[in-house]
């Protein structure tokens, strides 16, 4: 026997069989077991004891947990256990949901998205999650597999706090599932952080834009936070559907989105300082996106 | 704790261990079979000096990961590459000889985590752009070269092209 250095504290390793099975033990042991993906978050909170966990339950091989596909009616659906570096290359995801794609590859390093996935980042919670802000815009919905069956819940309900879900014990994640976006749609991530690469989010914005006939402006935007607080936002800036869009309703909008932010002082950054970036970003993002469909 | 029977590739060769559940890949290539090349750094994920190719059961080719972040259970059927896979009947792999003529080694505590890394991306897009290298070597931490050198010797190693040896 090898001694565990700097090794994880101990646990059993759980493989269950099918889903059902998996719900079951997780229910059974609620607040001793834990289902796990990557383990990217889950290693760490265990090593530096923030986290105790008496059973790992791993839960990638079971049914439809790989899966990657689109379909040109129903859209996107992106099996729990698939890594973002497979999101962040599939044809399908690039061509019509780029955004999804520049998201999941800002995330940590390119070893790192071998195992991190889309759902341990929904489920892990984190205000700062990468891939959050740009799955909200989306209209992003979770498959859950509960003791009930399986069910759905909207990505905008799902988030009750930091590290806090709508997930109840026995959920599995199953699936990340993105509806068609609407034609003729366009969206940018934009992220700060400290460097250019690899390191946690200061500030990420999301913006998304799409005609649409019935909004008094002709165009509605969405936009998505992370970072900024406590649990990721989506919002929808009124300034943008009520009248014309200019550079003024852009700046009015912007304004909005910082006003609806409640960031908190940390070891990234001021809350002074986020609010103001939160205003700049979305100002830039929402300009970027506003002349990609107005054109 | 549970304990576990697994079996796996590394460089090729297949190894049979027993292995308790919360022992990682790391520990399992340092402490129990001795491949102390991939090198112990953060235990977090951040530094990938624990850098290693895993394939799980079914992939194509293998890809990078960091091992302290991988259970060895996880890896029950899996092809595990590591610094010591990379040569070749003593031939060095083009990304190792080119790394060495740059002047890319100081410690030389980062190098087996860089080389992976750049063998995995030069696997997967065998022309990067410089900007493609630096995306790359995100998660590969030196305290030495400034990285310039490393970068050099990546680009080089395109230049040689496809290594000789085998694909493990």
């Amino acid at each position: 026997m090898v001694t565990a250095h700097p090794g994880l504290p101990e646990f059993d390793y759980v493989k269950p069989a099918s889903l059902a099975e998996a719900s079951r033990f997780l229910a059974e042991h609620a607040g001793a077991a834990r289902a796990f993906m990557g383990g990217t978050d889950i290693f760490v909170r265990l090593r530096d004891g923030a986290w105790q966990a008496q059973y790992l339950v791993d839960v990638k091989h079971l049914e439809g947990m790989q899966a990657l596909s689109f379909d040109p009616a129903a859209g996107l659906t992106i099996g729990a256990a698939v890594n973002l570096n497979r999101i962040n290359a599939a044809p399908s995801v690039r061509e019509h949901y780029p955004v999804l794609a520049e998201a999941a590859g800002t995330v940590a390093s390119y070893q790192l998205r071998t195992r991190a996935t889309l759902a341990g980042n929904v489920c892990n919670a984190s205000p700062a999650g990468d891939t959050l802000a740009a799955c909200l815009v989306l209209a992003g919905q979770v498959s859950v597999h509960g003791l009930a069956g399986p069910r759905q819940v909207a990505l905008k309900d799902f988030f009750r706090g930091p590290g806090k879900t709508a997930l109840q014990p026995g959920d599995v994640v199953t699936a990340l599932r993105f509806p068609l976006p609407p034609a003729g749609y366009a969206a940018k991530y934009l992220k700060l952080g400290r460097n250019t690469l690899g390191d946690l989010a200061i500030v990420g914005v999301a913006a998304l834009g799409y005609r649409e006939a019935a909004a008094a402006a002709g165009l509605r935007f969405r936009v998505g936070l992370a970072s900024v607080a406590p649990t990721p936002l989506l919002l929808e800036p009124a300034a943008l559907s009520a009248g014309p869009v200019d550079e003024a309703a852009l700046t009015a909008a912007a304004e909005a989105v910082a006003a609806a932010a409640a960031p908190i002082d940390d070891v990234r950054g001021s809350a002074e300082y986020r609010r103001l970036m939160v205003r700049n970003l979305a100002r830039q993002a929402l300009t970027e996106v506003w002349r990609k469909i107005a054109a | 704790m549970s304990l576990h029977h697994i079996t796996l590739t590394i460089n090729g060769a297949v190894e049979r261990a027993t292995v308790p559940a919360n022992l990682t890949l790391l520990q399992l290539l340092r402490e129990t079979l001795a491949l102390t090349g991939t090198k112990n750094g953060c235990a977090a994920g951040e530094c990938g000096a624990c850098t290693v190719l895993l394939a799980l059961p079914g992939a194509e080719r293998g890809e990078p990961v960091n091992s302290c972040m991988v259970l060895a259970v996880e890896c029950d059927g899996a092809a595990v590459v590591t610094v010591e896979g990379l040569a070749h009947d003593h031939q060095l792999d083009p990304v190792q000889q080119a790394l060495l003529e740059a002047g890319g080694v100081q410690c030389g505590f980062c190098t087996p985590g860089v080389l992976i890394s750049a063998r995995a991306l030069l696997d997967r897009n065998p022309r990067p752009s410089e900007a493609e290298i630096r995306e790359a070597l995100v998660g590969n931490l030196c305290r030495c070269t400034g990285y310039l050198r490393i970068i050099a010797g990546i680009q080089a190693a395109a230049q040689l092209g496809a290594p000789a040896g085998p694909a493990a």
